[in-house]
């Protein structure tokens, strides 16, 4: 059953998800830690929410390959996360730019990314929930 | 210097994706026991080699730019593109379904928008 749960998260559509969500994980944190090495002092509120988002994109990608009934649900709560993080952050730099003087990967709902943070997490929770039945 | 193999990069990256969303529409998953497969694997092998060449030469051009260039940025892109076709060579031969095939295709078009990125960076910062 365990085996059944995990092969069901990591094949058909979800192999292509772990992959997007394994190539955010990988964008998010690359994008954090040039931001935070580099010039921290010059938004560190949205260099903060761009760690925040590639912790999320990891812990999300590993909890959905990993596949077990407990990894499963931290990775909705992962997902949801970041739904909350690309809308709250999305409207923010919308409606208050001047705080975000530097992208993030949710900034203006994941725009620079093709919009992909805003659907990808929708995706994950749909996949979860199919995969669970 | 970079600019033409990057170029060449960018059209053969494009290349192997198209070949592979045929691949996934025609749902006829890879088969690296057959020679069409090997084919493919091996096309992307000489993506990665001109990926690592691209590496090499951009860290030079890096070391004698004439202009200010973030150079981690710069080099993170460099080395990020080198992770991107093995790790998603690795995770789609485990599943032999067009699912498999497609996490090809977003390696492969991952790996332009990449080099498109790093030729920002070098004249944008």
């Amino acid at each position: 059953m365990a085996d059944d749960l995990r092969t069901a998260t990591r094949s058909g559509p979800g192999r292509l998800l772990i992959a997007v969500y394994a190539l955010f994980a990988l964008a998010a944190c690359a994008r954090s830690a040039t931001q935070i090495a580099t010039h921290f002092d010059r938004a560190p509120l949205a260099y903060l929410l761009s760690a925040l988002a590639a912790v999320v994109y990891v812990v999300a990608t590993a909890c959905l390959a990993k596949g077990s009934t407990a990894s499963r649900r931290l990775a909705v709560v992962s997902c949801a996360l970041e739904l909350f993080g690309v809308i709250a952050v999305g409207t923010a730099s919308v409606v208050v730019p001047s705080a975000f003087p530097d992208a993030t990967v949710w900034s203006v709902f994941g725009m620079g990314y093709g919009f992909v943070p805003l659907v990808l997490p929708v995706l994950g929770l749909l996949w979860i929930r199919h995969t669970g039945r | 210097m970079v600019t033409g193999l990057s170029q060449a990069l960018i059209w053969v990256s494009v290349v192997a994706a198209l070949w592979a969303v045929v691949l996934v529409v025609a749902n006829r998953p890879l088969r690296p026991d057959r020679t069409s497969g090997l084919a493919y694997l091996g096309l992307l092998a000489l993506i990665e080699v001109g990926l690592l060449v691209q590496a090499v030469l951009g860290f030079v051009k890096l070391a004698g730019a004439d202009h200010p260039v973030p150079g981690v940025t710069y080099g993170g892109y460099l080395l990020g593109a080198l992770l991107i076709l093995p790790i998603a060579v690795f995770w789609s031969l485990a599943e032999r379904t067009r699912w498999g095939t497609a996490v090809l295709v977003v390696g492969a078009l991952v790996v332009p928008v990449l080099i498109v990125r790093l030729g920002q960076v070098w004249t944008r910062g």
